[in-house]
């Protein structure tokens, strides 16, 4: 397993030729090599969130026989440029009781705390960003800042439909965090390590040594950290955060322009990001279903790819639950939250760390196939 | 090889930085782009149309603060868990899994008498609380 994009690399011939065409600076070709694989990820994700409000309205049309947007571009493909246009060129309205400093940050600090996750999210063995040995554990702590923002935004809007939606986002995703964190917990006892390199090299081979189907408890811990990670998000059925029907649009009512578009393009890479590490924690990550010896650069292509193939599938899905389930109520939102996932994830990790020790670490497969 | 420093936390830096940079680079953008037209009226808080009366920062329902607080010891406790849930398979591979177990469900035992606890305490419900104790007295 490697470590870093830059590690990866450097053990090819043409690094050194690189290297001496930097002149043997070290850190000023890391540099370079991460800020050209930072601008692609960055420019993959943004198309990616991008397309996903296309995908979303898409979708929504056909599960209610609509036709959805078919205007802008061959089938309407281009709707979120034209979208993105359209919000760079309308007015910045700050209402004046606001506090304009807060105001100001909130975006941006939802911006920041979702770009930051995408530093550990494994695109494949060789092309990860970074591969922290604390990988897990920094991606829980990062992705709260967007909670920080979604309260700040609500906040400093000054106006009672955001603050209300401010105060339920945080509240919401600080008990949601709970459950996900101890399912995440349990994929960290299974694999015996907190970096996402230790957790997807854990899972080579066939979808039967996947961790979702580890042992039964592992398999309800995907689950629970799906619903987990769709109310971090704020998505449906747990958008109570932006229920438009009672709370006019939520913590960014006020928002307006471009603001407005950076928290929407930030809620839509975050659940990216949420299925990417959904896709890296349980369902095999980038692994090929065959093992191969052979580490050339197009075995990573393929690996990307297939990452990239699962997680959109996950995002079909997280559409598709949106569109299917109606919202929530505040107290029923509480109570799933408490009374019911919290318990399961805990009742998953005590059941994970019994059958590692009684049955020695190994995985259902191992035991019917006899490894 | 490179050194393990720019490893670490050099892409995180960058990627930050980019984010910081895009909102800046759409800001200034929409300044230039976006007309200006501003007014007293429009930029009153929106409250359906209405005059706003008085500010949003005011009192607000004493359950956020509960809620909080419960988020901390959970947060805090699964914190601590981490790094012992980061070598278990470690020590059951030494053979020392039935120890480790014994010490990790009894610091699970904690947390699962905590949210005990909350739930008979009735600080799990939303509304549902007040109601409950009141009838604890009336018993």
């Amino acid at each position: 397993m490697n470590q870093t994009v830059v590690s990866y690399l450097s053990q090819y011939e043409f690094y050194d030729s690189l290297l001496a065409l930097f002149g043997n600076n070290q850190g000023l070709l890391a540099f370079t090599i991460f800020l050209i694989v930072a601008l692609i990820i960055v420019g993959l994700c943004a198309t990616i969130g991008g397309l996903g409000t296309y995908a979303e309205r898409k979708i929504s049309a056909d599960l209610q026989q609509r036709i959805g947007p078919n205007r802008v571009g061959p089938y309407g493909l281009l709707q979120f440029l034209a979208d993105g246009v359209k919000m760079m060129t309308k007015e910045d309205v700050m209402p004046f009781t606001a506090d304009k400093m807060l105001f100001y940050l909130a975006p941006m600090l939802a911006l920041v705390g979702v770009f930051a996750t995408l530093a550990v999210l494994p695109f494949s063995s060789g092309f990860a960003m970074a591969d922290l040995n604390v990988g897990v554990f920094y991606l829980i702590a990062i992705s709260s800042l967007v909670g920080l923002a979604v309260f700040l935004g609500g906040y400093a809007s000054n106006s009672k439909w955001s603050m209300l939606g401010g105060m339920r986002g945080a509240s919401q995703i600080i008990s949601y965090e709970i459950p996900v964190t101890i399912s995440i917990l349990a994929i960290t006892l299974l694999a015996g390590g907190m970096s996402f390199g230790t957790i997807v090299g854990m899972q080579k081979g066939l979808p039967i040594n996947w961790f979702i189907f580890h042992n039964p408890f592992a398999f309800i811990a995907f689950f629970v950290f799906f619903t987990g990670a769709l109310a971090e998000t704020n998505r449906a059925p747990f958008d109570l955060p932006e229920a438009e029907s009672e709370l006019v649009s939520g913590y960014h009512t006020e928002y307006t322009g471009m603001r407005f578009g950076f928290f929407a393009l930030a809620e839509y890479i975050e659940v990216f990001v949420v299925c990417g590490v959904a896709v890296a924690l349980f369902l095999g990550g980038s692994n090929l279903p065959v093992d191969i010896k052979l580490d050339i650069i197009p075995i990573q292509i393929i690996e990307v790819v297939i990452f990239l193939t699962k997680t959109l599938l996950l995002y079909y899905v997280v559409i598709w639950i949106r569109w299917t389930l109606p919202r929530l109520r505040v107290d029923q939102l509480m109570s799933v939250c408490w009374k019911y996932l919290t318990p399961m994830a805990i009742l998953n990790l005590v059941g994970c760390a019994i059958w590692l020790v009684v049955f020695n670490g190994k995985s259902m497969a191992d035991m019917v196939f006899g490894h | 090889m490179i050194p393990a420093t720019f490893d670490g936390l050099m892409p995180i830096v960058i990627l930050m930085s980019i984010a910081v940079l895009l909102f800046w680079g759409g800001h200034f953008a929409s300044v230039i782009l976006a007309p200006k037209k501003p007014s007293h009226l429009k930029s009153t808080p929106y409250e359906c149309g209405e005059q706003p009366v008085g500010s949003a920062w005011s009192m607000f329902n004493v359950r956020f603060y509960v809620v909080g607080l419960i988020f901390i010891i959970f947060d805090v406790e699964s914190v601590l868990m981490f790094p012992v849930a980061s070598i278990f398979r470690e020590m059951n591979d030494m053979g020392q899994g039935g120890y480790a177990l014994i010490i990790f469900l009894s610091f699970i035992s904690i947390l699962i008498e905590g949210i005990a606890y909350c739930w008979k305490k009735g600080d799990l419900d939303w509304v549902k609380s007040y109601q409950v104790s009141l009838n604890d007295n009336n018993k």
